[in-house]
């Protein structure tokens, strides 16, 4: 409805609306919100995603107590209006740490969700574009991928080469990158096997052999026509590798090989509060908590888009 | 069934293989020398060093290394822990039974939990049950295990105290006694490991069971008079099972994943905390090893998905 202001929006708000989506038949994107506002499990993941994503974003301005400020005074102290997460072990201020560590969570997920899908979509595309030996060895590799231990190679590449990278690009980017980097390349293999799958089912339709038919070079075929119809799985399948790139950081941070202690993402929080269960539990408690909420809304959220994404399915 | 065994074993070589080139790769490229712990040491002169890289054949061409050691993995030869002084394969073997006691145990929990659990929500989807359940299989599914685990210690050890949590393997007590307290101390690593892939079963199993229920052949063997009981547990879970087998084999690697956490959480024993311990101690040749045991137990355990999709449906098997 975009540029059709009622002159009386009380009165003619909800028509012009009707009118304008009448008006306008079945836009995709149009479509696929109208089906994914009816999940309403999924609008709330949404909405408690964007929370937190808001919050993590904006919080540090609004909460200016820095994260590495010790206070001994106040060590494993809980909730308090001068600490409203409470403290760890040297006094540092849980809400400051956990907003900051948030950000570089819900970085690292989208990221490596990045990374994989493009990785994913490349070698999907490739193998299905391509017949005979190209496919075939692209898909063992693919297999390879998926039956290699993921969590075991994760951290024998970290301890690798994560002295390298330091001394590279310094201690923060570098393990940022190393870990983007080594989870985006272990999950991009569904996405690769999803857009294999559907550029097979979709070189062959009637409007991909027409534009075939008028002259249109393979790379235009599949940028212009293949592609963008075969994105909705990859979409749906993009957001649970969010959630499990999450899982996946923070369970590295969670073992000690993740992020240094001087960059508090959740896991990280998780590992170092480990040891003091028995006298401050909160300490685990809200970035365990966070992690949950996050990975569950993200859950909900694929899940909606799964049906939304479905032209097939009536609503 | 025997002809198409033998098939798969000879399948099973390439990826062992792919996976060990891959794995050595990784060691290849990786900067930084598997002898740092010699380098770094003054005690050591450096023309002994020179003379070990010599002996090792360190400075050899990439692809004779790799030979000569897959050829040492499969001889048995698996090297020598920096860190404990023992020889490698001693050291994992030591440790392989309660890794894999905890895994499996907890598999046949998450199978005793997804199998009635989605069967059930399937046969009446969408009632309050099937709402419940899959409600808890997706929050089951968000908490990682190293949360679960934080949150079972939280409250069956330091609250109620009902629980060690902490995994010894020097249990002194002896008879029914004995059997007990490795029941208590394994429980909730079990529980751990499995609630998490019970959860994400039940969902496979609940969506598998709804695509075949549907079917005629379905309808025809209500048609015949079959009791409910028959239908449900002999024409319809039979053949829904052949898709969440699939999906069981490909999550194992994140079981052993789980494996690794869990065991971590709980100070088990098992190989998955020997990998944390040897990365914290630089131990290369023990993280070398352990990785190569994981790799060689998810394709082992492809393997087993493998024959169980012969015996769920025969075709594949004669195909």
């Amino acid at each position: 409805m975009a540029g059709s202001i009622p002159a009386s929006p009380t009165a003619s708000a909800a028509l012009a609306g009707g009118a304008a989506v009448r008006a306008k038949p079945a836009s995709l994107g149009r479509e696929a919100w109208r089906r994914f506002r009816r999940h309403r499990l999924a609008l709330a993941g949404a909405a408690i995603l964007l929370f937190m994503v808001l919050a993590v974003l904006l919080g540090p301005w609004l909460w200016q107590v820095p994260i590495n400020e010790i206070d001994f005074s106040a060590r494993l102290k809980g909730s308090s209006w001068r600490h409203p997460l409470g403290t760890d072990d040297l006094g540092q201020d849980l809400l400051a740490r956990m907003l900051y560590g948030g950000r570089i969570s819900i970085a690292v997920g989208f990221a490596a969700m990045l990374i994989a899908v493009i990785v994913g979509t490349i070698v999907g595309a490739i193998s299905g574009m391509s017949r005979g030996s190209v496919d075939a060895a692209l898909m063992w590799l693919t297999d390879l991928f998926l039956s290699l231990p993921q969590l075991p190679l994760l951290l024998l590449i970290i301890y690798l080469f994560r002295d390298s990278l330091k001394v590279l690009v310094g201690p923060e980017i570098g393990v940022f990158i190393l870990i983007v980097a080594v989870i985006g390349g272990f999950r991009w293999m569904p996405v690769a096997r999803l857009v294999r799958a559907q550029f097979f089912s979709l070189r062959e339709k009637e409007f991909v052999e027409a534009a075939r038919a008028l002259g249109a070079s393979t790379s235009r075929q599949v940028v212009r026509h293949i592609l963008p119809n075969s994105l909705g799985p990859v979409i749906v399948a993009g957001t649970i590798d969010v959630a499990a790139a999450i899982i996946a950081e923070s369970t590295l941070s969670f073992l000690g090989l993740g992020f240094p202690p001087d960059i508090p993402s959740w896991g990280r929080l998780l590992y170092d509060a480990k040891d003091y269960l028995d006298i401050a539990p909160h300490w685990a408690l809200f970035p365990g908590s966070a992690i949950f909420l996050v990975v569950l809304s993200i859950s909900y959220i694929g899940d909606g888009l799964r049906d939304a994404l479905d032209p097939r399915k009536v609503m | 069934m025997g002809q198409y065994l033998l098939r798969r074993l000879m399948l099973v070589v390439p990826s062992v293989l792919g996976i060990s080139i891959l794995l050595f790769t990784v060691l290849a490229l990786a900067p930084g020398d598997p002898f740092e712990e010699l380098a770094t040491n003054p005690n050591v002169p450096a023309e002994v060093r020179a003379n070990l890289r010599a002996k090792f054949g360190l400075d050899d061409p990439v692809a004779v290394r790799y030979v000569r050691w897959l050829g040492a993995m499969l001889g048995g030869d698996w090297g020598f822990s920096f860190a404990s002084r023992v020889d490698v394969d001693e050291l994992i073997l030591g440790r392989l039974p309660t890794t894999l006691l905890v895994i499996g145990s907890s598999q046949v929990l998450a199978l005793l939990i997804a199998l009635p659990v989605g069967v059930y929500a399937a046969t009446r989807p969408y009632s309050l049950f099937d709402k419940i359940a899959s409600t808890l299989a997706f929050a089951g599914f968000a908490l990682p295990t190293f949360f679960t685990g934080i949150l079972l210690i939280l409250v069956f050890s330091i609250q109620l105290d009902w629980l060690p949590f902490v995994y010894r393997s020097d249990i002194s007590a002896t008879g029914w006694q004995f059997f007990w307290e490795h029941f208590k101390q394994a429980l909730m690593p079990v529980a751990v490991l499995g609630l998490f892939q019970g959860a994400s079963w039940t969902r496979y199993v609940r969506s598998a069971v709804l695509d075949v229920i549907r079917l005629d052949y379905v309808t025809t063997a209500r048609a015949k008079g079959l009791a409910e009981r028959a239908v449900i547990v002999k024409h319809v879970v039979r053949n829904a099972l052949i898709p969440v087998v699939t999906l069981v084999a490909l999550q194992m690697p994140a079981i052993f994943g789980g494996a690794i956490v869990t065991e971590q959480i709980f100070r088990v024993p098992g190989i998955g905390s020997l990998l944390i311990s040897a990365i914290l101690a630089n131990d290369t040749p023990v993280i070398m090893a352990v990785t190569f045991v994981f790799s060689c137990l998810v394709i082992l355990f492809n393997l087993i998905a493998d024959l169980l999709y012969g015996w769920l449906d025969p075709r594949i098997a004669y195909r």
